[in-house]
């Protein structure tokens, strides 16, 4: 193969005086864990929230986070960033918009990965929570307000409880996906782990060593999440109760 | 909102964006095709094959499991031609970006479309491959007439869900400028500048032809349920 | 016809056949009994193979089960088996169930492996059902066409494996009635079951198994007769049944 590798051009400096060209791909990496991390954490929340939604007997706010989740999870997540990024600073109120589009560009896209990214994945971690407290049986619930407990309480002392631990194991691989997704954010500029590879092969002219180099960080974040995981899984662990 | 919209962008561009539909479509069918086949032929290895080739079927799909599609996607972009000239030997042989999306989307769906046949044979009696080895039927002929077929249908509903997961990945191919239905609408909303109704009308496209495929999931999960 | 010589399995450190030995010889009807977890299933399993193990020898017509050498697909396709569970394959037809083994492995045409099909459909009495799909059938109904699948392989010897454990008792008749008129007819028969009137009726020899062995190899008549010919234990077991 007419190919001139070269392994240690992670070593040399970018033709563009970007610094050493491990530096960049540190610097992807770094928004990669950031942008994923920091979306991850805000989905739970809002994901929690719209799975327990979609249980409650109000029909409003049942049918709202319906299609919520409907809406998000049946769209790409490329479509969606773009939505975010060229679309809604249009349909602002006037003032509004002016300051997104007046904003710095690097805070621009990293804002609107993180509120794209979450949103995406709050809908598919609302249908976890969802599918998890469906599947405790409904005489808990019997059991807990006969004791007195009230809506509130029913869900967040015995049905969610219950619930997430029942869901960790799919929700593993929601938290995995997030990784992967954040790498639309090198679209609108926000050069991420993949972003940056794809900077490094063409500035360095050597492609294979870059995208080996991004495979492999790829693969130990996997590793380190799923033996993240593992171990809340077996911290939280219900002693006797079949598969939580 | 101060937005002025002009919705007849959509009427003038209409050929253009059937064209990159027709793209995405294509994009879909291939790969989920082979696709299945290839996961297929990857669970059944997993499951019944010698040892060596089980931890290379495991390993191909963590891997393509563990990394974005989009990195895929550049892999197969910038990797194929120097490959692919290095087999042929001709040296100037380039190749269509759409045959490394192709083999991207392809071989990254096998990986999950292993997983589900996995759990698609897993899920047929472990009775029915005695029952049809008690008959003299080999491992394969058994796994072709008896544990595949219920297998499939045992899975149907994931096998679609995957499907419309392939639908909405192939927007990614965005990133090394194939015209598929949202490279299209880009490049026709850039042109005329009009991005904002170009991408609410590539959302709800996206949205109906998700929720037909969604429709589809629990249609054959209520057929499931009724004994069929 | 089988030799089952010095028989033993381990599944791990598990043991779960003993030194296991008898013999079947052409036209008898032995009946394999015993406790729950005594090895007759996995007994009646290792005779065709589809339960290797790891010591001994079982022969079938002069063909050793546990060598290498032997096509056991071919030596599959001349025993048949009957299964706790019927194990039909639901995604095909009755019909289809009865001739998809014709066809693949002993390369019948589908016209013979038809007219096969519905000559045992109605041996067991159920040609009506020819086109119906297994979940469309009763547990006996399922089981007789069962029976009927393995009939038309034109075994030398039929296997059955608790036969009618999974049926309602309603139905347990039916299937004893067709697995009756194959003893009478002279089939070679093992079945694993706790059918005692059955074996009564058409056995020849009871097999009691515990613990992985052979405890008692009598002559009926000699195995329900009062008196000590048979074990303490296959006499508490007996007990335990209502026959």
């Amino acid at each position: 193969m007419n190919y001139n590798w070269d392994w240690l051009v992670f070593f040399r400096q970018s033709v563009t005086g970007e610094g050493y060209y491990w530096e960049m791909i540190a610097r992807g990496l770094g928004w990669t864990v950031t942008i994923s991390l920091l979306s991850w954490f805000l989905a739970l929340g809002i994901g929690t929230a719209a799975g327990v939604a979609r249980t409650l007997r109000n029909p409003a706010v049942r049918w709202t986070a319906t299609v919520y989740v409907h809406c998000f999870r049946n769209t790409p997540v490329l479509v969606q960033l773009f939505i975010w990024y060229f679309v809604v600073p249009e349909l602002l109120p006037a003032k509004w918009g002016d300051a997104v589009k007046q904003m710095n560009p690097a805070l621009n896209q990293f804002l609107t990965v993180v509120v794209c990214l979450t949103l995406y994945t709050a809908a598919k971690a609302a249908e976890q929570v969802r599918a998890g407290i469906e599947s405790v049986p409904a005489s808990q619930t019997h059991a807990a307000l006969a004791m007195g407990l009230t809506t509130a309480g029913v869900y967040r002392h015995v049905l969610l409880p219950q619930a997430f631990r029942i869901v960790l194991p799919p929700m593993t691989s929601d938290f995995l996906n997030v990784f992967k997704n954040s790498a639309v954010a090198m679209t609108i500029g926000l050069m991420e782990l993949t972003g940056q590879t794809r900077q490094l092969s063409e500035f360095s002219a050597q492609p294979f060593e870059a995208f080996v180099a991004a495979t492999v960080v790829y693969m130990v974040i996997t590793y380190l999440v799923i033996l993240l995981m593992r171990w809340i899984e077996n911290r939280s662990r219900i002693p006797g109760y079949l598969g939580a | 909102m101060g937005y002025d919209f002009e919705w007849g962008t959509l009427l003038r561009a209409w050929p253009y964006l059937a064209e990159g539909m027709a793209m995405t479509l294509f994009l879909v069918a291939v790969a989920m095709t082979l696709g299945i086949l290839i996961g297929t032929v990857l669970a059944v290895v997993r499951i019944f094959g010698p040892r060596p080739l089980q931890i290379a079927a495991g390993g191909y799909v963590n891997l393509f499991r563990s990394v974005p599609l989009i990195l895929t996607i550049f892999w197969f972009y910038f990797l194929m031609p120097p490959v692919m000239r290095m087999i042929t030997g001709d040296q100037n042989l380039t190749i269509g970006a759409i045959y490394s999306a192709l083999a991207a989307l392809t071989l990254a769906e096998a990986a999950y479309y292993c997983e589900i046949m996995r759990a698609g044979i897993g899920s047929v009696r472990g009775g029915q491959m005695h029952a049809a080895m008690a008959l003299g039927m080999t491992r394969s002929q058994a796994l072709l007439s008896v544990i595949l077929p219920q297998a499939f249908r045992n899975m149907t509903p994931s096998l679609i869900n995957q499907t419309v997961a392939l639908l909405k990945d192939t927007s990614l191919v965005y990133v090394i400028s194939l015209n598929d239905f949202l490279g299209a609408a880009t490049k026709l909303g850039q042109r005329d500048g009009r991005l904002v109704e170009m991408y609410l009308f590539v959302a709800a496209v996206y949205l109906a032809l998700c929720s037909l495929g969604v429709w589809l999931v629990g249609y054959f999960q209520k057929k499931r349920a009724a004994g069929a | 016809m089988i030799d089952i010589k010095s028989v033993s399995k381990w599944y791990g450190d598990f043991q779960v056949l003993a030194d296991c030995s008898t013999s079947i010889n052409r036209g008898e009807v032995i009946v394999v009994c015993g406790p729950s977890g005594s090895g007759k299933s996995t007994l009646i399993k290792a005779v065709n193979g589809l339960e290797p193990f790891q010591q001994g020898e079982i022969v079938i017509d002069g063909t050793s089960v546990g060598d290498k050498r032997t096509n056991l697909p071919l030596l599959r396709s001349k025993v048949g088996m009957v299964f706790q569970h019927f194990e039909l394959f639901p995604h095909l037809s009755v019909t289809h169930n009865l001739t998809l083994a014709q066809v693949r492995v002993l390369r019948r045409t589908k016209q013979e492996s038809l007219a096969k099909a519905l000559h045992f459909l109605e041996r067991v009495g159920l040609s009506g059902h020819k086109d119906k799909y297994p979940g469309q059938l009763s547990g006996g109904q399922q089981q007789r066409v069962a029976i009927a699948r393995a009939l038309c392989m034109d075994p030398i010897v039929m296997l059955f494996d608790e036969p009618t454990s999974a049926l309602d008792p309603e139905m347990v008749g039916e299937v004893l009635d067709v697995m009756i008129r194959l003893a009478r007819e002279g089939m070679t028969m093992m079945c694993v079951t706790h059918e005692m009137g059955f074996a009564q009726k058409v056995g020849h020899r009871v097999v009691f198994m515990d613990e992985g062995k052979i405890v008692d190899d009598l002559p009926v008549a000699d195995f329900f007769a009062q008196g000590a010919a048979k074990s303490n234990r296959a006499s508490a077991f007996l007990s335990q049944l209502i026959y």
